[in-house]
């Protein structure tokens, strides 16, 4: 992968898919469709970012996510440092801006942050000198997690405008939700949520999206079905009565996707809870996206850092 | 004898309705005359003339809902510096809530403001009280001695007393006494972790919501509980058209029942929270324009009768944070009238209505001189150019804490001399 080959990315950061052009997007997804080239060679390391540092600050655990970054940095040559800030300064009462200038004076050139809190990497990235990627921030934006799944869907079904995919499950909570909803109609796919309405948010009916409450409903005639995960916490009483409950109306099984098309494909961000949003027969069934969807997150994050290191940027002076 | 003369001035005085070229005549701290006649029997020798260029006289304004850090949290804002950032902004009385630490909810404590205002405070410092102790919700503070020790208000500060019986007894005791109970409202449940108005903006920014039933539910609990009791209840500071309903209805079956709003609320709305702006993260929440325009419209109906600063110091430890995380609060001591004069610069309410909410009327409600510029009241007062222009800027706020809501904002009108007991506090 060369940076010449692609037209300079206009940002700086990566903090949401909101505020991205359909162009900035088909940017990326083409220069991670050159990163799926690179990971699958023999030799998988390049020199795109040789003598760079990227840093990853991982404030919520995320083994998935954070070895994504952590190898797509790798492939690009970049020194990756990984910060487990959830178990040291923190604890010791140092404020996220506090941790963030003591990195920022370390000079890395791209800082990854994940953190429980909505609006974390919007704030980091007023305060730091070096490009921020959002890697998820509370129930607000997952970024490179609507990338990788829209590369997934055009990989495999050749385009993203047309289709028809339902997102499925705690939308309420998901910044994976929010993230594929911007980015899915910014695409021109016809986007639905399905959800219980206590796991669906207020206004959701204005955000782009056609809500529906049951699943034979709202997986008719769909191209790609989503699965969002439950997280255990909620599903004590307070959203929804049980898990059986749950799995009974929400689950995804061979008989729930036979209302969508029979080319359906399913997806699902990871860490699945199995019998709870999708049964297994699925997850592991051939009509399953989940292995793709794992390989294509390093490609599209190193089609992001890639993108957003760019050498013109300084090259034009315009280290913003 | 002392004696000052503002003369050549636009004397607006809302307790007697009057918004008229005259004068006004201060001895020895007191209000001698006010008006276009005031000057008939000419000017007292000696005495100090202030030519007014045509500029504004109204009575000083009245906070009556002003959070300030002392004791406990000093670096946020203390009692003195608090009175400065007040003169500066026209008030010339305020009364300081009980959150403190500890909380004021002993005699001692009530003394201990008042002792501190004294002898540090350049304008009139009236403590508040604790509902309960401790704000635990359960046990009444003694209503009595605190209201004996200069006590103006009893109120639970920015806590929600949930226990309906803890809240009728409240107002029974303090109907005896003619106290007033001011109490902010939202249900803990259903605000729940709930950080900004339920809504669209909430869910796209995926902060949890709070909606607008978490203020009005409780509200409407307390006002029954006033129409019981026959006890004198101020709803602090409300923020939906529902809330602003149900007072104009508690009101017209004849409960004694009165209410507030914040300057927030009433210039500001939940967009202008934007990227995680922190320093919008308020209690309650800034609603939606619909919302700030039925507020606007209850002010005029009458329904609520106050507005306050809701002043709230909150330093960087506290703000400089996800907005999550953040705590709520703005300081207004210093922006005050000048952004309430936006309501009367876009044609929304009219001067003396606008002046009378900010002086008149919570000075009457809670029992307090001033408000007025009557014949014998005290010369608390305030000189404004309406019109002046100006930008707020950070280095210029008194305010131990910076955070304002209007930081950058261009205003409408500025102070230009305050006056407290006959004494000038501030001048330009």
């Amino acid at each position: 992968m060369t940076n010449t080959s692609f037209p300079l990315y206009p940002h700086r950061h990566l903090l949401g898919i909101k505020g991205l052009s359909p162009l900035d997007i088909e940017m990326l997804l083409d220069r991670a469709d050159a990163a799926v080239a690179i990971s699958r060679q023999q030799e998988k390391k390049t020199a795109t970012l040789r003598g760079r540092t990227q840093i990853n600050l991982f404030y919520e655990a995320s083994t998935r996510t954070q070895s994504s970054f952590e190898l797509a940095g790798k492939r690009l040559g970049a020194d990756v440092m990984n910060m487990s800030v959830a178990s040291s300064s923190t604890k010791k009462g140092e404020t996220l801006l506090d941790t963030a200038i003591t990195l920022n004076a370390m000079r890395p050139d791209i800082l990854i942050i994940r953190h429980a809190a909505a609006g974390a990497a919007a704030l980091l990235a007023q305060k730091v000198s070096c490009s921020v990627v959002n890697a998820g921030d509370g129930a607000h934006e997952h970024p490179t997690q609507a990338l990788l799944d829209a590369l997934t869907i055009r990989r495999a079904k050749g385009r993203i405008g047309g289709l028809t995919v339902a997102i499925c499950g705690d939308v309420l909570h998901s910044r994976v939700a929010r993230s594929n909803i911007v980015l899915l109609n910014a695409l021109g796919a016809r986007v639905r949520v399905v959800a219980p309405s206590t796991l669906l948010p207020s206004g959701i009916d204005q955000m782009g999206v056609e809500p529906f409450t049951r699943m034979d409903e709202g997986l008719k005639g769909a191209d790609i079905v989503m699965m969002l995960r439950l997280q255990r916490e909620r599903m004590a009483g307070s959203l929804v009565p049980s898990v059986r409950e749950y799995f009974r109306h929400f689950g995804l099984d061979a008989e729930k996707l036979k209302a969508a098309k029979d080319d359906v494909l399913v997806m699902h961000p990871g860490p699945m809870n199995r019998g709870v949003e999708i049964a297994s027969e699925i997850a592991d069934g051939p009509q399953s996206l989940i292995q793709e969807q794992v390989e294509m997150g390093v490609a599209v994050r190193m089609a992001v850092m890639d993108a957003l290191l760019d050498p013109r940027r300084n090259a034009e002076g315009g280290a913003a | 004898m002392s004696a000052t003369v503002f003369q050549n001035a636009r004397v607006i005085d809302p307790s007697r309705g009057i918004d008229e070229r005259g004068a006004v005549i201060v001895i020895d701290g007191a209000i001698a005359a006010a008006g276009a006649d005031a000057l008939n029997q000419g000017a007292p020798d000696n005495a100090t003339i202030v030519d007014c260029q045509g500029h504004a006289v109204m009575p000083g304004l009245v906070d009556s809902r002003v959070f300030i850090g002392e004791p406990g949290a000093e670096h946020r804002e203390t009692i003195a510096s608090a009175s400065r950032a007040a003169a500066a902004g026209g008030v010339t009385s305020l009364i300081m809530m009980p959150d403190t630490k500890p909380v004021i909810d002993d005699v001692a404590l009530v003394e201990f403001v008042k002792r501190t205002a004294r002898e540090t405070a350049v304008v009139n410092v009236f403590p508040s009280a604790a509902v309960t102790r401790g704000f635990a919700g359960k046990e009444l503070s003694e209503f009595g001695l605190l209201s004996e020790a200069g006590a103006v208000m009893l109120t639970e500060g920015r806590a929600t007393i949930a226990n309906a019986l803890v809240m009728r007894r409240a107002l029974t005791y303090a109907r005896d006494l003619g106290i007033t109970i001011a109490h902010e409202t939202q249900d803990p449940h259903l605000a729940s972790s709930g950080v900004m108005n339920e809504g669209l903006f909430a869910s796209w920014l995926g902060l949890p919501g709070i909606p607008r039933e978490a203020e009005t539910i409780p509200l409407t609990r307390d006002l029954m509980l006033a129409g019981l009791t026959g006890g004198r209840y101020h709803a602090a500071k409300i923020s939906t058209a529902m809330s602003a309903a149900a007072i104009a209805r508690a009101k017209d079956e004849g409960a004694q029942v009165s209410a507030g709003i914040s300057i927030n609320h009433l210039t500001l709305n939940e967009n202008d929270i934007g990227d995680y702006r922190t320093f919008f993260r308020l209690s309650p929440p800034l609603r939606t324009e619909d919302d700030r325009l039925a507020m606007v419209e209850a002010l005029k109906s009458g329904a609520i009768d106050v507005i306050v600063s809701s002043h709230d110091p909150q330093d960087v430890d506290t703000k400089r944070l996800p907005f999550a995380e953040a705590e709520a609060g703005a300081i207004g001591l210093e922006t005050v009238l000048a952004a309430a004069l936006r309501l009367y610069h876009n044609g929304d309410l009219p001067l003396l209505r606008l002046i009378e909410c900010l002086s008149t009327a919570p000075a009457r409600l809670f029992g307090l001189p001033g408000g007025t510029l009557k014949t014998g009241a005290p010369a608390d007062l305030v000189l404004v150019d309406i019109d002046a222009p100006w930008i707020v800027r950070e280095a210029d706020i008194r305010s131990l804490s910076k955070n304002t809501c209007f930081e950058g904002a261009r205003m409408q009108g500025r102070v230009l001399q305050t006056m407290v007991a006959g004494r000038t506090v501030f001048s330009a």
